[in-house]
């Protein structure tokens, strides 16, 4: 039986005991958000903004709580100031899980010009970043990023290409 | 809520404190290793003065050096993963009306274990006094309850701080406690060594270093 993305996601957050999911919502993330919330081993729930929920993750990692961070690629570009002044100088590993838009598709032009600004700023920030595009490789690298940030303290950001997810579909 | 009953005062008649005064009575009421989450500017600042004793520096403080507006959010994330410990957030108002929704949250998840204290001057005081939207009429207490948070009054005066900050180590949470406080300078400056914080209050929550550097 065929493993979707999601139940990939999912189990591999639990086998690194990372159960407090904080979010704001997006229609790609939905059965991942939907497989998390049915799952009593996670604690998750709707932020108001992004930086809210960074802040939150934060928060519970240095009361020895592991967390992630889900937004769509719109949320991410309201992060970079808090990455910068609190996650990557403090070293708290801030995981974060991208819908990828902008790309492959895209029918709205401001989703396709704040897509353009994720990826340097991860860069400028050195934050690793991975961009996911294979249902046969998510295990291995949500696994091997899991125990790197850990170990490193550093944040890491997963990007789920349309590729994986089959993104959003234009539809009139 | 019965108890606040006590705590009628509103921003206009609650009585203008002293920063310092209001950090140094707060943490003197801390005898459990609660945490303190101090916001950035000079709220910051005299939570730093207010903590330093004879016997060193309370290691259950964090204070940040940036991230405007995540004090709540932070103390959120420590009261989530440590229940059975209380969780002070200490903000500035300019702070507070940076991320109103996080009162929402707050509400929403409701943590027995939280308090949030505002230092309320009316002014982004660090950057050179310009006014907050306080200054014009926001009542910060009054966005609280309406965004949830029943239990959340104005301190009259120094005494009724400490009766709230009181009622909050001893009743069931969320709290939010609004104090008017002066523009006087704070007492000291943080340290701004992002690792040195961060270790030592994860150290003073008995999180340190589970899974980071040193144990592989």
């Amino acid at each position: 039986m065929a493993v979707a993305w999601y139940e990939i996601v999912r189990d591999v957050l639990k086998r690194h005991d990372v159960s407090l999911v904080t979010y704001v919502p997006d229609n790609v993330l939905r059965p991942l958000i939907e497989a998390i919330h049915a799952d009593p081993f996670f604690t998750a729930f709707a932020c108001t903004r992004e930086e809210e929920a960074l802040g939150i993750g934060a928060g519970a990692y240095m009361g020895g709580l592991r967390g992630i961070l889900l937004m769509q690629t719109s949320g991410f570009a309201t992060l970079p100031n808090v990455l910068a002044s609190l996650s990557v100088p403090f070293g708290i590993p801030t995981l974060m899980m991208v819908s990828e838009r902008g790309t492959l598709g895209e029918f709205n032009i401001g989703q396709q010009l704040v897509a353009r600004t994720m990826r340097p700023v991860l860069d400028a920030l050195n934050i690793e970043s991975h961009t996911m595009t294979r249902l046969d490789e998510a295990e291995f690298i949500l696994d091997r990023a899991l125990v790197q940030a850990f170990a490193t303290m550093a944040p890491c950001c997963f990007i789920l290409s349309p590729l994986l997810t089959g993104g959003k579909i234009f539809a009139k | 809520m019965t108890a606040l009953a006590n705590h009628p005062a509103n921003r206009d008649s609650a009585k203008t404190m002293n920063r310092y005064d209001i950090a140094k009575r707060m943490v003197g009421l801390l005898h459990r290793d609660e945490a303190v989450i101090g916001g950035i500017g000079y709220t910051n600042f005299d939570l730093w003065a207010a903590s330093d004793s004879p016997h060193g520096r309370r290691p259950q403080n964090f204070y940040m050096l940036g991230s405007m507006g995540l004090a709540v959010p932070i103390a959120l994330g420590v009261a989530i993963a440590q229940p059975h410990r209380k969780v002070f957030a200490l903000e500035g108002d300019g702070s507070v009306l940076m991320q109103l929704g996080s009162l929402s949250t707050v509400a929403a998840r409701a943590p027995k274990n939280l308090c949030i204290v505002i230092m309320d001057n009316g002014a982004y005081q660090i950057t050179g006094g310009q006014l907050t939207a306080t200054a014009h009429g926001a009542d910060i207490v009054g966005i609280a309850q309406a965004s949830g948070l029943a239990q959340s009054a104005w301190a009259a005066d120094e005494d009724a701080f400490v009766e709230l900050a009181g009622l909050a180590l001893t009743e069931d949470g969320p709290w939010l406690i609004g104090c008017r406080i002066d523009n006087e300078k704070p007492k000291d400056t943080t340290e701004r060594d992002p690792a040195r914080i961060r270790d030592g209050f994860m150290r003073g929550l008995g999180s340190g270093q589970a899974g980071g550097r040193g144990s592989a």
